[in-house]
């Protein structure tokens, strides 16, 4: 309850934040930064995936690339077969591609999603090291199967000859893809909210706190966290279709052990298991990135210099900071 | 004889070399308190944890309300009736006391996967659970974390979780570990209530409660029971003064 009052602020902030930023880019006529902005809000997207199931569930997946790049891969293997008119495949029926958002969304969700529920029923079944391990080892046999499937690009990614379509919305103007993703964005925080605060919310926190005592008040933790994981390949799943649609390109980096990290740094960077932890920490990783990355190649050592002391100093993250500790009813 | 609730026959575990529980069978009859006293070490836990599930035995049945429950999970047998408190309390630490019971609740409405409704403004969770908090003493403390409450009032707080489940039998093990005079004596008099609810299968070391309370008392030790009958009978049972009761009586 305290928690509403401290943190809906800072949430404020952060998304005005977000949205302001593209309008003035877009009033200056900056596209550049309207480009910066979406970056975050799909970046953010991803995390707020990964938070359900890393910030409430404690299930430190060392993988969501996976998810990322099977909804780029999506994105970008429909809209190929969309501009090549050739059908995705014809028996047992003729299944063509597609160009419109309103149906790469919904695939891409429903894959992730699928292959969540095959990698967290294997992977559920281990706990701490071996569970980050296993995530790996999954995302990296989806990295290897895409970089050697020539029909999609291998290493060389599947290029987009045009951003996908939204009905009555011209997507490539920056600013209208932008205000899309930021849509997205915050109905996934909403939606994130909403699971928080409810029972299956509650389970999946106490599944994390003390699974001993979950299972002793007859609460089994393996469904819950199943269904949990799943929703979060799917959130970063659909984080992913969007993010090929930025880039007009969808490159294997997005199935990369080095995307995982990204996700769970800019988590850790934010503030885990905070509702806008994943947007306070996708804005800093961006900001870091183009100012200290225009500065030096070496601007990781900064941001590592800054996990190191969120982790040291403010566990909380970003949003721990600003708006303190959580309070559960 | 009353009904009986809880049957266990011939129940085997072994680590190693060690016979944790040898041949050990029990009953717990509804309405009364069976007490299970020992020495450290003589598989109390042991055997709390295999009729919980959380240990799985080697040989021998239980059976609970007449179903065979030896192969069931801990959260499976739990949502059966079997209600269960810790020896070392375990709890959801970020969580307040409110919503420790909460979870309790929610799980007996078997409702876990209801994403939409917040859990906080939900008086079908929060007001049952304040009334176990309540009936433990603990409603003033109801939105404390479970990490900032004393000892004694997490012994409280396993207690009511464990209400809040309405189980058909209760398993308390060592409920009064830790806590003072005053504590264990509410607790005994909240016990000696309980039993019209639900038997309970109860493991402590206090004698002064487990007199005060049991109906039966089964004595363990090395992992057989070596005695079980009244207060009484057990208390004149010269293989148990020898055994555990020592140089006390």
């Amino acid at each position: 309850m305290k928690r509403m009052r401290s943190e809906t602020p800072i949430g404020f902030l952060l998304a005005g934040l977000l949205l302001l930023v593209p309008l003035a880019a877009w009033a200056l006529d900056e596209p550049f930064y309207i480009t910066l902005a979406t970056r975050v809000a799909i970046l953010a997207l991803a995390a707020v995936g990964l938070n359900l199931a890393l910030g409430l569930g404690g299930l430190v997946s060392f993988g969501h690339a996976a998810f990322f790049g099977i909804g780029g891969y999506t994105a970008g293997i429909l809209a190929t077969h969309a501009s090549t008119l050739q059908p995705l495949m014809t028996w047992p029926i003729e299944v063509g591609g597609s160009d419109q958002m309103l149906v790469i969304w919904p695939v891409a969700m429903i894959l992730s999603g699928l292959v969540a529920l095959v990698i967290g029923a294997i992977s559920l079944r281990t706990s701490g090291v071996y569970f980050i391990m296993i995530t790996l080892a999954f995302a990296q046999m989806i990295y290897y199967f895409a970089i050697s499937w020539p029909a999609y690009g291998g290493e060389d990614g599947v290029p987009l000859a045009l951003r996908n379509a939204f009905p009555a919305i011209v997507t490539s103007l920056p600013l209208n893809f932008f205000l899309i993703c930021y849509a997205l964005l915050i109905a996934a925080l909403y939606l994130f909210a909403r699971i928080r605060d409810s029972r299956f919310g509650a389970a999946l926190q106490g599944a994390r706190q003390n699974e001993v005592r979950l299972a002793a008040v007859g609460i089994s933790p393996f469904p819950i966290r199943l269904a949990a994981f799943v929703l979060s390949g799917m959130m970063t799943g659909l984080a992913g279709a969007l993010f090929a649609d930025l880039n007009r390109f969808v490159s294997p980096s997005m199935l990369s052990w080095q995307m995982s990290g990204e996700l769970i740094v800019l988590i850790l960077l934010g503030g885990t298991g905070r509702l806008f932890g994943p947007v306070a920490g996708a804005m800093l990783f961006v900001l870091l990135e183009s100012i200290l990355g225009g500065f030096t190649d070496r601007w990781q050592l900064f941001l590592g210099l800054i996990l190191l002391g969120a982790v040291l100093f403010a566990r909380g993250g970003l949003v721990g900071l600003l708006a303190g500790k959580v309070h559960h009813g | 004889m009353a009904e009986t609730v809880l049957s266990i026959r011939n129940l085997r575990k072994s680590f190693g070399a060690l016979k944790a529980t040898d041949n050990v069978s029990l009953d717990l009859c509804a309405g009364e308190i069976h007490a299970l006293i020992g020495p450290n070490g003589a598989g109390k836990t042991t055997l709390i944890h295999q009729i919980a599930g959380a240990v799985k035995q080697d040989g021998g049945t239980i059976a609970f309300l007449g179903r065979d429950i030896g192969g069931l999970g801990v959260a499976e047998r739990a949502r059966l009736g079997l209600g269960r408190s810790f020896q070392i309390s375990s709890l959801a630490a970020e969580f307040s006391a409110l919503r420790n019971v909460m979870l309790a609740v929610q799980s007996r409405q078997g409702s876990s996967l209801r994403v939409l409704r917040p859990v906080m403004r939900d008086s079908s969770l929060t007001e049952p659970a304040l009334a176990m908090l309540e009936r433990v003493g603990l409603a003033g403390r109801a939105h404390v974390p479970a990490a900032e409450l004393s000892h004694g009032e997490r012994r409280r707080l396993e207690i009511a979780i464990t209400l809040a489940l309405r189980p058909r039998a209760f398993l308390f093990d060592e409920p009064m570990a830790g806590m003072g005079p005053e504590g264990s004596k509410s607790l005994i008099g909240l016990l000696n209530d309980l039993r019209q609810e639900a038997p309970i299968l109860l493991v402590e070391h206090d004698m002064d409660a487990v007199f005060a309370l049991a109906d039966r008392v089964s004595v363990l030790v090395y992992g057989r029971v070596v005695a079980t009958g009244s207060v009484s009978e057990i208390r004149s049972n010269t293989e148990v003064r020898r055994a555990y009761f020592g140089e006390h009586l």
